[in-house]
């Protein structure tokens, strides 16, 4: 893509303005796709007839300026139900799941005006840290082939870092957003539980999960956060809560003063590679020559987030997982005589091995003897968890923390040692615990391995419009990242 | 209790799932290893401290009980793997 039209932003007013046609963009934007899909496998299902139909009616109309994303292509994570478009979450259980109503998430995307160039490939039922476990293929990282996206929604951050589309929809329970984006050198936002409405979004751990943008910029991200956000009533956890102009708040805000940025020593000590530590502490320098003030504190409990997450992550799961029982939708196994025999060898034909297992550890952590040794006490450290992020905003505005201990990894390096996997979410994990919001932005290459490293700002719940200004600021600030590396021929 | 492969038979049982053989002892390696590490939370001290389950207040709430058009029977139905155009057919229960 040109430079002009290679944001949503831009091209969204180029659009406008009469400038450049939809069709002209979706071609471009597939275009991009025939190019780099080969080679990244971001990608579970490409709309690309479907696409251009819709592109050359809206030229047919004319520009709709109230529709914030009119002719905007975007993606979507595969365990967000599109009506009428397969949606596979990645599993072989559903691999011909063709919902029947739009999660509430695309009703309003469409309403908006965006256009859906395909579903993006994730872990199964967005269970992994990798993509590694989807059971349709292995996404690449643009910047290393041989490398993994992160995950789980390493589709949508891979699509994003190849320039395919002009944002996507991910989602976040443990860090499958942030990761991911920090992974892939984009940015992406865990908005606050209950900002986003979860209807249609395919359930993993009911009490963490949120869908939010993965976009090439802080702006791309706001104008996408704009139209997801808000009430719904077919989603009781979504909270009925204002939702400010995202957008133009940015232009509010050009600089940090006033700002107190929290530095928690468990963050930033430890547990972190060099290379990211070097990266993520130049951005910090960044944030201090922007006029913020930087605070360090302690949060006590971040070193059993991860065993606090993965007690109620496969607790929750291993619930939601119940629903998939060959009857209603999803596979079957034809081979069954009786009812017991064919929910058993439904489930176990076509869950992959991450989900079993986590079914598994979940059946029995929730199980009679162990529910309070187990469940109980993850929902007790929880809460002081959460009390850390609560105390830690009496000192600051916003927390600033890397995102990942180390930039991506091999393909196939973590596949056997699953709790070495989980141990890597340690520092996206508690900002689910505590239902609050963050975003990650990209600092820079790692001077080792040149790979991209994200830095992530939290903040409280409903903070978006403070961490969408400040990652604005700091986008800004520091130098952009080149193109992806293994993309350039 | 310790997590060895016949634990995990019996678990997967009851979750409706059944382990290869050749499967089971690695299930039961791995389990056991990520639930010591889940153990670690016993050097927290949580006397006295309430559980936190959800981000969301919003506990139970109430709608008016009004039917709504939702979705067609035939809709929903398309994507079961057995159904009569009414039901949807499963293999014999008892």
């Amino acid at each position: 893509m040109n430079d002009k039209t290679d944001t949503l932003c831009a091209t969204r007013d180029l659009i406008l303005s009469g400038q450049i046609k939809v069709t002209e963009v979706v071609q471009s934007c597939l275009e991009r796709i025939r190019k780099t899909e080969p080679v990244i496998q971001a990608f579970v299902n490409i709309q690309e007839v479907k696409a251009l139909d819709l592109a050359r009616k809206m030229d047919e109309q004319g520009p709709d300026k109230d529709k914030p994303l009119w002719g905007i292509p975007l993606t979507l994570k595969d365990n967000i139900c599109t009506r009428d478009q397969r949606t596979t979450c990645g599993s072989k259980m559903l691999e011909n799941f063709n919902p029947c109503y739009d999660a509430t998430l695309v009703r309003k995307l469409r309403e908006a005006g965006a256009i859906f160039l395909g579903k993006t490939n994730l872990d199964e039922f967005a269970e992994g840290s990798s993509t590694e476990n989807s059971a349709h293929k292995k996404t690449r990282n643009p910047w290393d082939l041989n490398k993994v996206p992160g995950g789980s929604s390493g589709g949508s951050a891979a699509s994003i870092a190849a320039g395919q589309s002009l944002g996507s929809v991910g989602t976040d329970t443990g860090g499958s957003i942030r990761q991911p984006a920090s992974f892939c050198g984009v940015f992406g936002m865990k908005p606050t539980y209950g900002r986003v409405s979860r209807y249609g979004v395919v359930a993993l751990a009911s009490s963490m999960d949120q869908a939010g943008p993965i976009a090439a910029n802080t702006a791309d991200c706001a104008a996408i956060l704009q139209v997801i956000s808000g009430h719904d009533p077919l989603d009781s956890t979504s909270m009925d809560v204002p939702v400010p102009d995202y957008l133009s708040s940015l232009e509010r805000r050009t600089d940090l003063k006033g700002l107190r940025v929290g530095l928690p020593a468990q963050y930033w000590e430890g547990k972190l590679d060099s290379e990211v530590e070097r990266v993520c502490s130049k951005a910090l320098e960044q944030i201090s020559l922007a006029g913020a003030e930087t605070v360090t504190l302690d949060m006590p409990h971040t070193p059993h987030a991860v065993a606090v997450y993965e007690i109620i992550a496969m607790a929750e799961s291993s619930s939601n997982m119940a629903r998939f029982d060959g009857v209603k939708y999803g596979y079957r196994d034809k081979e069954a005589r009786e009812l017991l025999d064919m929910y058993i060898k439904t489930r176990s034909r076509a869950f992959g091995e991450e989900v079993q297992r986590r079914i598994m550890i979940g059946s029995y952590v929730l199980s009679a003897g162990y529910y309070d040794a187990y469940f109980k006490k993850a929902a007790q450290v929880r809460r002081l968890i959460y009390q850390d992020f609560i105390q830690a905003f009496e000192y600051c505005d916003l927390i600033c923390a890397p995102v990942s201990p180390f930039t991506a990894f091999r393909l196939g390096e973590m596949v056997d040692d699953p709790l070495q996997m989980y141990l890597l979410d340690i520092f996206t994990v508690s900002l689910n615990l505590a239902g609050m919001a963050g975003i990650t932005v990209p600092a820079g290459l790692g001077d080792r391995t040149d790979m991209p490293v994200g830095i992530q700002l939290m903040g409280p719940a409903f903070s978006e419009e403070l961490l969408l200004q400040t990652a604005h600021v700091l986008e800004n600030y520091l130098p952009p990242l080149p193109s992806p590396r293994a993309l350039n021929e | 209790m310790d997590i060895d492969r016949d634990l995990i038979i019996k678990i997967a049982g009851l979750a409706r799932l059944e382990i290869e053989p050749d499967q089971a002892d690695k299930f039961a390696h791995q389990s056991r290893e990520i639930i010591e590490y889940m153990d670690c939370l016993n050097q927290v001290d949580t006397t006295g401290v309430e559980p936190f389950y959800s981000p969301s207040d919003k506990v139970s709430v109430m709608r008016e009980d009004v039917c709504l058009a939702t979705h067609e029977r035939k809709d929903i139905l398309d994507n079961a793997p057995g159904h009569d155009g009414k039901y949807f057919i499963v293999p014999r229960i008892i």
